[in-house]
């Protein structure tokens, strides 16, 4: 399961793809393979831009479609979910498993790792006994290079009976053959005749005998044998699924076929040495794919995996392993802070540049000052704000972040971190969310989904607004400069300071996500800890430019949405707040002055917490919101110097306890609007929603309150 | 020399053995038994995390990493 993709929108009913076939329409081809083959890298390779995402009905896995041509012909390629069998022991192996049964795809591509043929041909062995319109893909041929595994694939070919076509979908070999081979197995212009296992006597014949139980109600296209085997197995999600899709007699509700299985299976009980069919069934197919492997796969040159060992004796070992991790994230940071800095400026002064021409238009339109107030200085500058701010750092970190996970890399962080979340009652793969979440929380939200269980998953929901996203940065960094690091001198010490105190802040993020998750597992969120099962891909080198490209375009498609969804209309209501005048005050003044009580327990003042809550849509605007307040500009403004800002904030009252303040509070509070909203559309629940805005939120309360005080008390501030 | 049963968890990093049993059940046993976890499948424990646990293993030619109370309930018998 990739963890970066783009936050998904669309819903599918998930069984139009037949729909939109048919006469003339386009080919539908189903991809499936185990996780970490570069299935997505086929996928992206063959549709490219012709894709969208989106949600399989009913279930938060995603699923992807997209378009290709070829031969004049359309093909519609659907990518399922990655599973490492499709006997369902998840959603996803569910999802895929249903559609290769019931959707009924015209050709099925399933991907394999050429370096780990033996695993993968379980999946494959599996699919070839649903679907003979198969064509097995053996992707990653050059890193099997690389690793002097000598492979035989038209040996493999002749042995499964379909069509295997070697390819290295990152940079593209191999694909035209692949289309060619699908071209040629949709058409009929190879037939294929896939390999069936042997399941051994006793299997075979209690299968067999239940064989004419099952062609009573089994549909005509769906193998009796297969679904005999099923039974005998006790699949109740696929009796579960018969019954829903075909609307037939459930399995296990028929009289006359439960006695038949039951007999079946006691002859099994009597011949098979009393291991339970699951067994047999999934150590037949190992045993067989073991044999194919065996003929087709040679390792030359000894142990091809050195290199990955080493590299994991390293970044996984005890004295090694984390600082190392620490160290990466430091370096990401600091080349996330570093290289946003400059595009930053240059856009807010592109934006500030096109604002007095417009307002020269204004003026000459003779258009009413109030329409240019609320349209120029609200709405405008907001979006300037919004986008100058957030763009240059989503564009490098994201792309940064994928690099890491199609090197390999971070499967070894959640490798590395899992007891601490285990400790918590948590998952290991919380770690990757989090991590994601300091990229963008809404993101980190949707990485949840890696985490099976939805406990577990639901945790890491609720917390992961805890690890502060791209919009927090400048905040803490614009504070920590000024009343740690003295006003930052210099551009390279000031960087330095920026990721220090970042690091610092996710440290301590770290921590508080690690005690909250605790206190949830051990009481509104109890549970038992799930089976954690990690697979640690080999190393493998990142494709530059396709990453770069992805992943920037699709970040900056988020940044600009999100910029006209929500932060245009946050900058109408902050102008007409900043205006609206009520007796005396406006009604931002009002606001702050109702809630500086408030404020000043929690060692802030009225004006902060208002900018806070307005800054709910986007947090990157809090501070601007801070200064525009003390300024009574009524606008968005930003000051050149750091002395400046400094000597604003003195002025105010500002101490460095209310830096720590602010800081604390910016790490601990609700989660920002787009964020509430994907955890809404990702747990389905108001409830869980309501608790994911007001859990952070009252941590922060907590934590600034006891620090304002005990601070005061010991006559610190 | 007698083959016993040891829980997976316990073999020491850099061993080899056979798996023999597999005590989970229901949907975790099948991820397993996916996994390639079958009877006689070779394991190599390849290395532990930082602070000991998961561990890693090498199944069927990939790396997978478990937990230690996940691991207690494959029984092996080691490679001496």
């Amino acid at each position: 399961m990739r963890l970066v993709k783009p936050p998904a929108g669309i819903k599918f009913s998930g069984d139009d793809s037949r729909s939109e076939a048919g006469r003339g329409g386009p080919i539908v081809v189903a991809l499936a393979g185990n996780p970490n083959t570069g299935k997505s890298t086929v996928f992206n390779s063959l549709t490219g831009m012709k894709q969208h995402t989106g949600n399989w009905s009913g279930k938060t896995v995603a699923h992807a479609r997209g378009r290709y041509s070829y031969r004049g012909q359309d093909y519609l390629l659907v990518d399922l979910p990655g599973s490492y069998s499709l006997l369902a022991a998840s959603a996803e192996e569910e999802v895929a498993r249903d559609y290769i049964c019931f959707e009924r795809p015209d050709v099925t591509v399933v991907v394999a790792d050429a370096t780990c043929l033996e695993r993968n041909l379980n999946l494959v062995l599996q699919i070839l006994e649903i679907t003979s319109r198969v064509v097995v893909c053996v992707n990653l041929i050059d890193e099997a290079e690389r690793k002097k595994i000598r492979l035989d694939l038209p040996l493999l070919s002749r042995l499964l009976g379909v069509p295997v076509v070697g390819t290295n979908a990152r940079d593209g070999r191999g694909l035209r053959r692949l289309q060619e081979a699908v071209y040629r197995v949709a058409s009929g212009e190879i037939s294929t005749k896939p390999l069936r296992v042997e399941y051994g006597r006793p299997l075979e014949e209690a299968a067999a005998q239940l064989v004419p139980a099952v062609r009573e109600i089994a549909p005509p296209d769906l193998d009796s044998r297969w679904l005999a085997l099923r039974l005998l197995e006790g699949d109740s999600s696929l009796c579960r699924t018969l019954e829903r899709r075909l609307k037939k007699i459930n399995p296990q509700k028929s009289e006359a076929l439960a006695a038949g299985i039951d007999s079946a299976r006691a002859l099994l009980e009597r011949q098979g040495g009393g291991r339970a069919a699951a067994d047999l069934v999934v150590a037949a197919i190992f045993k067989t794919a073991a044999g194919i492997a065996r003929q087709v796969a040679r390792a030359e040159g000894g142990n091809s995996r050195q290199w990955d060992r080493r590299l994991d004796r390293l970044l996984t070992s005890k004295s090694f392993g984390i600082p190392v991790m620490l160290a990466l994230l430091g370096v990401v940071f600091w080349i996330t802070l570093a290289g946003a800095n400059y595009p930053s400026q240059l856009l807010a002064e592109a934006f500030f540049r096109l604002e007095e021409r417009l307002g020269a238009l204004f003026s000459a339109a003779g258009a009413p000052p109030w329409l240019e107030g609320a349209l120029l200085s609200g709405i405008y500058r907001t979006l300037a704000w919004v986008i100058s701010v957030m763009l240059p750092p989503m564009a490098i970190f994201f792309p940064l972040f994928s690099y890491l996970e199609d090197l390999g890399y971070l499967p070894r962080v959640a490798f590395n971190l899992d007891s601490f979340f285990r400790r918590a009652g948590a998952h290991g793969k919380q770690a990757l969310t989090m991590c994601m979440g300091f990229g963008c929380n809404a993101a980190g939200v949707i990485a949840c989904r890696i985490i099976d269980s939805p406990r577990e998953r639901l945790i890491a929901v609720l917390t992961n607004n805890y690890a502060p996203c791209n919009g927090r940065f400048p905040t803490l960094i614009v504070l920590a400069s000024i009343f740690i690091g003295g006003g930052g001198a210099g551009a390279f010490s000031g960087s330095f300071i920026a990721a220090a105190a970042v690091l610092a802040a996710i440290v301590f993020a770290t921590a508080v996500t690690l005690g909250v998750s605790k206190i949830l597992s051990q009481t509104v969120l109890k549970g038992l800890p799930s089976t954690f099962v990690l697979e640690l891909p080999p190393y493998r080198k990142p494709h530059l430019g396709r990453i770069l490209a992805r992943s920037f375009v699709d970040r900056t498609l988020f940044v600009l949405s999100r910029a006209a969804i929500v932060a245009a209309p946050a900058g109408l209501l902050i102008w007409l707040l900043a205006h609206t005048t009520v007796g005396d005050f406006t009604l931002l003044q009002w606001g702050a002055r109702l809630l500086h009580p408030f404020g000043s327990l929690l060692g802030m003042d009225g004006y902060i917490v208002m900018a806070f809550l307005l800054g709910f849509p986007a947090n990157e605007i809090v501070i601007p919101i801070v200064i525009m307040s003390y300024l009574s500009s009524g606008a968005l403004l930003e000051l050149s110097s750091l002395e400046q800002l400094q000597g604003l904030l003195l002025d105010h009252g500002w101490s460095w306890l209310t830096a720590v303040c602010v800081m604390l509070f910016s790490l601990n509070h609700f989660p920002c609007g787009t964020t509430l909203l994907t955890i809404y559309r990702e747990t389905r629940s108001l409830k869980w929603t309501a608790a994911a805005f007001l859990i952070p939120t009252l941590t922060g309360m907590v934590i600034c309150f006891l620090v304002a005080q005990t601070a005061r008390l010991l006559g610190l501030a | 020399m007698t083959r016993e049963l040891m829980p997976l968890h316990e073999l020491p990093v850099g061993c080899t053995g056979k798996v023999m049993q597999i005590k989970a059940t229901g949907a975790i046993r099948r991820r397993m038994l996916d996994l390639g976890l079958t009877f006689s499948a070779e394991v190599a424990a390849l290395q532990k995390s930082p602070s000991g646990d998961p561990t890693a293993y090498l199944i069927r030619g990939a790396v997978i990493a478990l937990r230690a109370q996940d691991a207690a309930q494959i029984l092996i018998t080691p490679a001496h």
